[in-house]
């Protein structure tokens, strides 16, 4: 008989969506997951877009004024040279420019080099983004694994000299920053004690060595990659392990091990699948947080190490007052945090069932 | 009877005594916690030599060309640098801006945080929205690199101005523990009583609220000193903050291109600064275990 309000919000509740599909849609975690990260990829591109070309005193006029009073060239013409390098169309009212921009963001084309003429700024992402991706996830999986297995050792050893040791390493790895442990890894393994060859371990490849699936590319690429791996492995370690004992001890404390321990399981099931598993969900949640800090902070520690990924080329950048190359890098490093953590995100709903369940508010 | 007025002076005595009950009261709850109370002298200590050790100790400016990277010696207790000025002065001397900008960027931080980390919990709505969205923003943009890029376009002259920029992006972890505590905390049975007496919202954030999410507060006091820091000499040992004169940062930044990797004489010079800024950081979060029972009001009323 009633059927009319099928479509309509129950009374009391407000629902802004009544298209059904869509509905189900914006239910989705995925979505929303996906639709967040969009937002904030769009968010940071538009302040970009501010910075660079709205603040007083931004490169592209400071770029225009010096073309026009150390060489002499017109205004017209310093305008246009600028236009080209930042893919933007300066004459154009700046609300095109800036849709211009976001257009050919989405295309790839991110502009081209101030200092080197004719490099195109993707070209230089393409090149150095792969090994700051490959050495920070390679250290963020190593660190994440043994702090987890280190972290299980100490709530289940408390108090004992393990725990006392490990906790003290912790607390001073964590809290000196990571490039005065890279400045020291360097001063000390490196020139003081020479044990490490620091002056070949420069860069990411050793001059010669050709990108292949052979073992001698990929001992070289470790070789050179071994000491930042080390450094961030090193710094992030302490913090899993202390995240780790302490939930590990609030879940000892659950009646599902007790049951599982009246029941008479073996200790080793106990550990891995009752404890282990329960206690290792929540961290998952900071590897979002671990993610932005490490990439972050990768602009110091391979400036240390002179190891060529994306983070040093930031920096140089930004030292040469390269502006097309810093503001291309600085988007995409951030788009890389933001897409990891999407990743992360997605990871831990699909180990954790219940996330995708219920609503977090 | 004339009833006997306290004088002035017996007044004031009255009030020191008090004040030194609170300080032995402090301390000794400050000892609970041995490490923490050891962080705890050990900032003293610091801060004592950053702000008094100017007055007798002044900075070397001098070129010495003979002394260059001398090692520590009864004049020069901790050698000398790329100029054979004297490295101890400079520690002695550079300690200053650092902890400043560090606290500013702390006290900046904390009141965004706390402030709109409670008000997002209790009115929740479209405010907490707001809050939240932003915060997400803010903790997801990677600070370093986002700081790098402001260094190119705004002229860091000040440290005040870089403290200010450093509190302006630190805030957005603070603020969602201090929504959740505030979120859990309104449920109270303590809240609940304050507003069905309609002490108003003002006494319910400010006597009930705060003050019991204190410890969260000071230990996030501490960490967003040490991210200061660490932003802060890591932007000026990359030279991108051109902040003259002598602080920890500049002295790292010089002695690492001046040397560290080539002369095996300077490792006094570059470790005087890396270990000055390690023990520094260390010892301000031990010491949060420290302040964190002084500021937990149930600890407080027990002593």
């Amino acid at each position: 008989m009633d059927t009319a309000p099928l479509t309509q919000a129950p009374a009391g509740t407000r629902q802004l969506i009544y298209i059904p599909w869509l509905r189900r849609l914006a239910a989705n975690y995925f979505m929303r997951r996906i639709a967040r990260a969009l937002t904030i990829a769009f968010v940071v591109t538009t302040l970009t877009f501010f910075l660079i070309r709205l603040l007083p005193g931004n490169p592209i006029d400071v770029y225009v004024n010096q073309l026009v009073l150390e060489q002499g060239i017109p205004y017209h013409e310093a305008y246009d040279r600028a236009a080209s390098l930042f893919a933007i169309d300066l004459n154009q009212p700046v609300l095109l420019q800036y849709f211009d921009y976001l257009a050919s963001m989405i295309r790839g084309d991110l502009g081209r080099s101030i200092l080197s003429p004719g490099t195109t700024v993707s070209s230089v992402i393409v090149r150095f983004l792969p090994w700051t991706i490959f050495s920070v996830g390679v250290s963020l999986m190593i660190s994440f694994v043994i702090g987890i297995l280190l972290g299980l050792v100490m709530a289940y050893r408390r108090e004992g000299v393990l725990d006392q040791i490990l906790t003290v390493f912790a607390s001073i790895t964590t809290s000196v920053p990571n490039y005065l442990i890279a400045i020291l890894l360097v001063v000390w393994l490196g020139v003081q004690w020479g044990i490490v060859p620091i002056a070949q371990m420069r860069g990411s490849l050793s001059p010669g060595v050709e990108a292949e699936l052979s073992l001698a590319f990929i001992k070289d690429v470790f070789f050179h990659a071994s000491l930042p791996i080390f450094t961030y492995v090193l710094t992030t370690l302490g913090g899993w392990m202390l995240t780790m004992k302490s939930s590990t001890i609030s879940v000892l404390e659950e009646d599902y091990v007790t049951v599982a321990r009246a029941k008479g399981l073996k200790g080793s099931r106990i550990v891995s699948a009752y404890v282990g598993r329960n206690a290792a969900l929540p961290l998952f949640t900071q590897v979002t947080i671990a993610i932005g800090f490490v990439v972050g902070g990768a602009a110091l520690i391979e400036t240390v190490f002179r190891y060529e990924g994306i983070g040093i080329r930031l920096i140089q950048a930004i030292q040469r007052r390269d502006y097309t190359v810093m503001q291309a890098i600085f988007v995409i490093i951030t788009l890389s945090v933001i897409f990891a953590n999407l990743f992360a995100d997605i990871l831990y709903s699909w180990i954790d069932p219940r996330i995708k369940l219920g609503r977090k508010r | 009877m004339e009833q006997k007025q306290p004088s002035l002076l017996g007044k004031l005595w009255f009030a020191l005594k008090n004040i030194g009950h609170s300080v032995r009261v402090t301390l000794r709850i400050m000892s609970y916690n041995k490490i923490g109370f050891a962080g705890f002298l050990f900032v003293v200590l610091i801060l004592l030599i950053s702000y008094l050790g100017p007055t007798f100790v002044d900075l070397d400016t001098q070129t010495k060309i003979d002394m260059i990277y001398q090692p520590p010696s009864l004049e020069h207790p901790l050698g000398n640098d790329h100029q054979g000025r004297d490295v101890f002065s400079q520690i002695v001397n550079g300690g200053r801006d650092v902890i400043q900008t560090a606290v500013i960027a702390a006290v900046l931080s904390t009141l965004i945080a706390v402030t709109f980390g409670t008000l997002a919990g209790l009115v929740g709505g479209n405010i907490d929205n707001a809050t939240t969205s932003v915060a997400d923003i803010v903790l997801t943009i990677p600070q370093f690199p986002l700081l790098a890029v402001l260094a190119a376009l705004i002229n860091f002259k000040s440290l005040l101005l870089l403290g200010v920029i450093l509190g302006l992006l630190s805030w957005p972890a603070l603020l969602r523990a201090v929504r959740a505590q505030a979120l859990s905390l309104k449920e109270r049975d303590y809240v609940e009583a304050a507003r069905s007496l309609d002490l108003g919202t003002w006494h319910i954030v400010f006597r009930e609220i705060v003050p019991n999410m204190m410890p969260y507060i000071i230990i996030s006091f501490t960490l967003a000193m040490t991210g200061a820091v660490y932003q802060m000499v890591g932007l000026v040992f990359l030279g991108l903050v051109p902040i003259s004169g002598s602080n920890w940062g500049v002295m790292i930044s010089l002695a690492w291109t001046r040397g560290a990797i080539f002369f095996k004489d300077s490792i006094w010079y570059i470790m005087s600064p890396v270990v000055a800024i390690a023990l520094f950081q260390l010892a301000v979060i031990t010491m949060g275990r420290s302040l964190e029972l002084v500021f937990n009001p149930r600890l407080r009323t027990d002593a």
